[in-house]
Parts: structure tokens; sequence; C-alpha cells
């Protein structure tokens, strides 16, 4: 894991962190990621691991962000960190207008201002469930608990298992 | 998912003591959860709330810091947690310093039961690596998305199957009879002439190859089970031993054949049943079709493994289709309810005109198969090794009518359902359940020509034996040459066309660039045509197991090779698909298909060993009337007492109550899913009502939520 976050930036990132350095890597880099490269949500996913907001990501931040892609990271978490890659002006709730650029990110904007309404007031009517319009957490949870293929197709990489990032950051308790 | 976490996580803890809502406690569900709460908390009064992290300023909805409290040992690992890694290594050295506090004997338990879990992890994930074609699973899986993967696992989970089934007979079948033939291991066996029977029924030549023939004589009996190869135990013919003595132990042969037969036909479908409970419990609880279609496509339709451009670029695109074609449903479901009765009476009767068309479409099928068959068996008994490729033919005619009549009618079916005016996934449901229904008919319509031949009796003597011994003498190995010969040629078919069709339409496409041959373009990863074609000759192993042993073994090798050959195929030659079939649905499909095609070889199995007189002349079943008959004789051998349990529990007075008792728990469980299913309903009306006012009701919300999460769950389990 550290060689990946290495590579990307070599004259950046340090081979000793036992001094924990204070390196950040900027999201321009990590997009570019293979394993992200294709992602419609690459920006989105970066920003909520980011401790700043911004985008940036320390070797903490890159590690985090693969152990809860990972296949081994339990529901509940993968369904919290969805919610903040969904809520894209980060208020705690998926308003119709995050939803309107979820949808236009899943489909390149290939779907007409009518049809993306139409699926926009479909999902809402489908998950909210105090309605207040859009969707809470609570919702969201609710809904996702119920998607058959969240676990199988989203949050899902094979490349790393967290006992991996055990092994780097000395962990030998995180089981 | 367990209950416990979501209401620690969320219930502050002040509203912990009462339930919010009366009427809730009435649950049993929630007086279960109290219960675990109870047993597990004790002095636990933990709650490692996941606090907001970085980049979710001010985030109160995620409820109140975490404070691992000293006592009891920490429930889940740090990783778990939604929090920063400086987080996740305070919460760590907090947990630890709770153990170092905690007592000797929970030290070690916890370490051991760490070190357990470590050992269990890297266990599964060696075993992971000795999975059959784990990598190229997966490696098509990222290339063209889950529906075609699971094709390819159901192809997997096939060569398992037959290989187990193949283990099966050949170790309680095959085995002791070589090893009884050739007495290896002081063995000897038993051939004991059938008592009662005329001497010309039990009389049995199977012709092998005497003397110089010419070599295409035996490409001609391998292909079609005659010659050489009918004498082998490949075919029932050659058990023809009535018990087996290993030193003392005697070996009930018969017996074992006809157990072998059961325990694989039960092995079979007890593992698909097994396999299909978890797509069918969430089928028969949240209907996907009609709830949350939406939502799942939005929130869970983006693949995350999917790192090629080309396949981002096509799954953008099924994904847009796919809500277009959600959208176009509802439009339709619309314009079917603003139909008029004229409109209505016109639809109605197109509809039962075009299914007259369909059932005479099949029974043109049916009829053609018979008389092929007959043809089939009339001319290869007169026909003896004067052309080489007319006999085969002759022999080969059924199979070759069969596959002409699976690839016909459903082209058929597909052309007229567009005049039927269904909903798109109705549509598609119906050909296919139509196409099921010709491919696996098929097979039965020639099993039921062949016994129309067999027990075709003419004369006296005839009748005395119970089927036409002149000409089958011993009619399984018939039977279970016919099945052989059906196998090879499927699998000679499958290899033909990926051979002679797919690569020169591929060559054609990419050297060719005149305009019909570009708009024919490639052709696309047909998922159902494929799984139709593996489960029609699934059913042929099922049928054809009884009748020729060995059948599971050859069924074994085709399915591996027709992995690769279709992996090849489709890396080559096919374009990804524009609307993939999601893996939810599909692999519930395949094995509803494969369960029908099971229980549809129980019918021919059942009427061969209850009905049909088996043969005297060959097999282990030459004592007795029919094949079944070996048990009521083996039971005639036990003890009295247990003589007269066994006949209590097959007799009427037993049976009968215990039907009505089975009847009555199914009842039970199909009411108290519905009654979870109304509580569900009613607390999520409630939930609508409990407006969200964080001073008050947040707690309530989410308590009530994760009381429907768990009522679901009780009514999945």
């Amino acid at each position: 894991m550290h060689g990946r976050y290495h590579e990307m930036a070599p004259n950046v990132v340090p081979m000793d962190y036992t001094k924990d350095p204070d390196v950040k890597l900027p999201m321009q880099l990590i997009i570019n990621m293979p394993e992200l490269k294709e992602n419609p949500f690459k920006e989105r996913i970066v920003e909520s691991f980011s401790e700043d907001g911004e985008g940036s990501l320390s070797f903490n931040d890159f590690v985090d962000m693969f152990s809860v892609l990972s296949e081994m990271a339990p529901r509940e978490l993968k369904a919290i960190y969805a919610f903040k890659i969904y809520d894209f002006n980060t208020d705690n709730f998926i308003c119709k207008s995050d939803l309107e650029k979820t949808l236009n990110k899943l489909t390149r904007e290939e779907l007409t201002a009518e049809e993306i309404t139409l699926v926009c007031e479909k999902v809402i009517e489908e998950a909210d469930m105090d309605g207040d319009g859009k969707l809470g957490f609570a919702d969201f949870e609710n809904m996702i608990s119920k998607a058959p293929d969240f676990l199988r197709y989203c949050f899902k990489k094979k490349i790393v298992s967290c006992i991996f990032s055990g092994i780097f950051l000395g962990y030998h308790c995180v089981v | 998912m367990c209950f416990l976490p979501l209401a620690e996580v969320f219930l502050p803890e002040e509203t912990r003591a009462a339930a919010p809502v009366d009427f809730l406690q009435e649950l049993p569900s929630y007086r279960s959860a109290l219960r675990r709460r109870a047993a597990a908390g004790g002095g636990q009064e933990r709650r490692t709330a996941p606090r907001g992290s970085a980049g979710l300023r001010g985030a109160e909805a995620w409820g109140p810091e975490p404070e691992p409290e000293g006592g009891g040992p920490a429930g889940r690992p740090a990783r778990e947690y939604p929090l920063s890694i400086a987080e996740k290594r305070r919460l760590r050295d907090c947990q630890q310093a709770d153990i170092k506090r905690s007592s000797g004997w929970k030290q070690w338990k916890r370490s051991s039961s760490k070190s357990l879990k470590k050992v269990l992890n890297e266990v599964k994930e060696l075993l992971s690596y000795l999975e059959l074609w784990r990598h190229d699973i997966h490696s098509i899986e990222g290339k063209f998305g889950t529906g075609i993967q699971s094709y390819f696992s159901f192809l997997r989970f096939l060569v398992l199957l037959n290989f187990i089934i193949f283990i099966l007979m050949f170790s309680f079948v095959t085995l002791p009879s070589i090893i009884s033939t050739y007495g290896i291991f002081n063995s000897s066996f038993a051939k004991t002439p059938p008592e009662n029977i005329e001497p010309y029924c039990t009389v049995y030549k199977p012709s092998g190859n005497k003397g110089l023939v010419y070599f295409y004589t035996y490409l001609k009996d391998l292909l079609s089970g005659t010659g050489f190869l009918e004498g082998t135990s490949l075919f029932y013919g050659y058990y023809t031993i009535d018990a087996a003595w290993l030193s003392v132990l005697r070996y009930n042969l018969p017996l074992a054949y006809l157990l072998a037969t059961f325990a694989y036909l039960a092995l079979s479908l007890l593992w698909i049943i097994k396999r299909s409970v978890e797509g069918f419990k969430q089928n028969l609880v949240h209907h996907e079709d009609q709830f949350q279609s939406y939502c799942n496509k939005v929130f869970a339709g983006w693949d995350f493994c999917i790192t090629d451009p080309n396949a981002a670029r096509l799954k953008h695109r099924s994904l847009q289709y796919e809500l277009q074609t959600d959208l176009e449903e509802e439009r339709l479901k619309q314009k079917i309810a603003d139909r008029t009765m004229k409109e209505k009476l016109r639809i109605y009767s197109l509809r039962m005109f075009i299914n007259v068309i369909v059932i005479a479409v099949l029974s043109g099928c049916f009829y053609s198969i018979y008389r092929a068959t007959v043809f089939s068996q009339e001319n290869s008994n007169d026909v003896s090794n004067t052309n080489f490729q007319a006999n085969l033919l002759v022999q080969y005619l059924p199979s070759m009518v069969i596959t002409l009549a699976n690839f016909i009618a459903p082209q058929i079916f597909s052309f007229l359902i567009r005049f039927e005016d269904y909903s798109p996934a109705f549509e598609i449901r119906l050909t296919l359940m139509r196409c099921v229904f010709v491919r696996l008919a098929n097979i039965g319509v020639l099993l039921f020509s062949l016994w129309s031949q067999i027990s075709y009796c003419a004369t006296d003597k005839c009748k005395a034996c119970g089927y036409n011994y002149e000409l089958y003498p011993c009619w399984e190995s018939e039977v279970g040459k016919e099945m052989y010969k059906l196998m090879i040629f499927d699998f000679i078919i499958i290899l033909a066309v990926t051979l002679f069709v797919d690569f020169p339409r591929k060559l054609l496409v990419t050297h060719c660039s005149c305009k019909p041959v570009q708009w024919c373009g490639l052709q696309e990863f047909g998922i159902s045509d494929n799984v139709l074609e593996i489960v029609y000759g699934q059913t042929i192993c099922w049928i054809g197991t009884f009748f020729s042993p060995l059948l599971p073994a050859i069924a074994t090798v085709k399915y591996f090779i027709i992995f690769y050959i279709k992996k090849i195929s489709l890396i080559h030659t096919r374009k990804t698909a524009a609307r993939p079939i999601r893996a939810s649905s599909s692999n519930f499909f395949f094995l509803v298909v494969l369960l029908i095609g099971l229980v549809l070889a129980f019918i021919p199995l059942g009427i061969s060993i209850a009905h049909i007189p088996s043969s005297k002349a060959c097999g282990p079943f030459r004592s007795f009337n029919t094949s079944w008959a070996v048990v009521p004789a083996t039971v005639l051998g036990f003890p009295t007492g247990l003589q007269q349990v066994l006949h209590g529990i097959t007799s009427e007075a037993f049976a009968v109550p215990f039907f009505m008792v089975i009847c009555l728990i199914m009842f039970y469980f199909i009411a108290l899913a519905g009654a979870h299913k109304r509580v569900v309903e009613q607390l999520r009306e409630q939930l609508v009502m409990v407006r969200f006012d964080p001073l008050v009701c947040t707690p309530k919300v989410f308590f009530v939520v994760s009381v429907i999460r768990h009522a679901e769950e009780q009514q999945c389990s």
C-alpha cells in the first residue's frame, strides 16, 4: 500500500514513516490511479476521505479510503461513506440537486431534463421515510440495506485487505 | 447485520430505558433484542458511536462521542468505525487500556478469539485460492459485468455438481462391479439366473467387434455407443451382477445401484435449493420490480470494480438504458390502465390466437421428434455396416431434429410475442418460459417415443417378457445410448457453432466494411440462450445417469471444455450487451430453470424405475419385476420389528396425517410472514407520521427505522 502511495509522487512521499511526517498528495494525483480513473464519483470519494475536505489525502486517509472500499469492510461502514459521497453539497442530506448531480455523473448527461426530474422524484418517493422531500441518513441506510447489489457492486475493491494496512502502520490488534 | 450496533449507535443513553412507542414492545423481535442486550450488556454500557469524520463538520446527527468503558471486552474492532486513522489509533489504545484493566481470564479469552478470527480469515483466503477458475471469473466480471459472470459461476457449479455425482456413482456402482469382475482383493460375484422367466427373454449378446473391421467402425461406435462401447461399464448392460462378495461381506449391487440413483437426485435437489434460497428470500420479500428499483439503480448501479474505459462507457450506457426502460414501463402501465373495453377484447382475443399458434408450433416439434425417433430406431436396427455416413446420420437423427427444434422455436416465439402487447419485462419472462418448456419437453417426447417402441408388443411371447425382447434385449442400454448420443451431439454443436459461426462472423466484421455486414455486426452474449443450453445438457445428464453410470464424467469434461470455449468466444467474438442483466436476478433465474429441469428429470426416471419392467437379459435388476422391486425385497429381509415400522411409515394411516401436519406448518409460516409484512407496513406509516425533530424525535426515528429493518430481517429468515 505504501508502495502505491509512494510511487504516485516519489519525490514528495518519504519511505520512512516512523516520524509521522505531514505529507499530503493532491486530488489530481489520486484520481488518476487506475482503480479510480473510470469511476464517475472519484472526486467525491477522495473529498470524503480527506481531512480538510479539499481532496488532498495523507497516507492515513489513503489507507482509510481503500480500507472502506475493500471487500472486507462491513456494510454499515460502507453505507456511511456512501452517504457522504452522494451528498454533494455536504449538508447531511441527499436532496434533489444532489440526486441530479449523481444521475448526471452516472449517465454522462445522456438523459433529458424531464427524465432526470422523473427519476429523482421516483427515488425520493421510494426512499424518503419522513416526508421531508430529501433523504436523511436513516432513509438512505434503510434503503441501501435492501439493495441486493450494494455489497456486490459498490464500494468493492479487491486489491487491499485490511491486514495490509495493519502491517504497515504497526497495527497488530486491528482485527 | 445485527440490531445491537445501530441501536447503540443512535440511541442516546437516556432513552434506552423505555421503548418510545408502546406497540413496539409487543414485537417478538423487540423482546428478543431486549433479551440479547441484557445478556450481552451486564456492566457494559459502552457505546462506541461513530463520530463524524473529517469532511463533515458539526455532524450532530451522528450521535455522541465514543467512550469505551472499562469492564467488558470491546465489541467491534477499531477498523469497522468510520473514523480517521488517528482516531482509530486512539480508540485502539483505549481498547487496549481496557484489556489491561480486565482480568486475566478475559484477556486470554479476548486474545484467543482474536487469533482464532485471524486464523479463520487466513484459512478462508487460502481456500478461496483453491476455487476453480477464480482468476478467470474475476477478470470476466471486470470486463463484462456481473450478469455474464454469474453465467460462468453457474457453469462452474455444474462442473462441480457433475463431478460429485460421478464420484458417487463410480464409488458405489462401478468400482464394486469392476473389483468383483476382476477378482481383486479376493472378491467374486454372483450371477443368479432369474426364475419364472421365459428363457428367450434372457438372451443378450452385445455385439462387440470381432475380427478385422474398418477403422471408421470404431469411430462410429464411439459416436453412437454401439459396438465395442456397448459392453463396457459405460452402459447399464455391464452391471449384470446380482451380488458381489468381498471376502465375507456381501455387497448388494442392485440395491446400491438404485440407492445411488436416489442419492444423486437428492444431492442435486438439496444443493440447488441451498444455492437458490438466498435469491428466493430477496424475491419473495422485496419484489424488486415494484420496490425500490430506481434507488437500486441510482445508488447501487455503478460497478466500482470497473477499470477498463470501454467497460465504463458501456456501463454508463447500460444504466442510461435501464433507467429509460423503467420510465418507459411506467408509461406503458399508464397506457394499459387507460385501455377501453373494446381494446381489451381485441388484445385478449389476439393473445388467445397467438397462444394457439404457439401450441401448434409445439405440437409440430413434438410430432417431428416422435417420427424421427421411430424412424431412427427402425432403421438403425436394419442397416448394419453398409454405409458409414448414412448409418451415423440415422443414429443421430433424433438429436438433430431436437437441436433444430430448439433453435427454430425460440425464434418463432420471440417473433410472435411482439404482437401480444405485454410489458417488456413480462415479454422477456414469457418467452423464456416458453423456450424452457420447449427444450425440456423435447427430451420428454424423445423418451416417450423410445418407450413406445420398446414396449410395443405384437406377439404373446413379447407380452410375457413385458417389452420387445427381440429388438431390445437390454432396453436400458438403448436408452443410455440415446442419452449418450444427445450429450455428444450437444457438445459437437456448441463447438461447431463457435468455430464455424462466431469466428468467421468476427473475421467478416473486422475485415469487410460493406454495409450489410456492418449492420449485422457482432452478436451479443445471450445469457438466457446459453443458460438454457447448459440446463438442457444437464437434464440429459440427470436422466441418463441411471442408464449409463459414467455419463456424469463425460458431462464434467464437456462442461469443463465448454467453459474455455465460451470464455474465448466471449472475449474475442462478442460485443458487450447494451442492457446487461443484473446478477441478483440472474442467479435466481438460472437456479429456477435448473430446478425445473431436475423436476422434469424425475418424471421419466420415476416411470422407468417403477413402472416399466426391467430387462431380464442384462443389468442388476434381472431377478425383479421392475427396478423398484429390489427395495421391497430388501425390506422383507429386515427383522420383523423394523419391517413393521417401515410398513407403518409408508401406509396411508401415517402418510395422510403427516401430509396434513406439513400443510399446517407451511400455513403457519405463511401467516407469520404475512403478519410481519403488515407490521412493517404499519411501522412505515408510523415513521412517516413522526416528524423529524432533532430535539425530541431523533432517537425515536432511528430506533423505529432499526426496528423496521429488524422486522424485515425476521421476515426474511
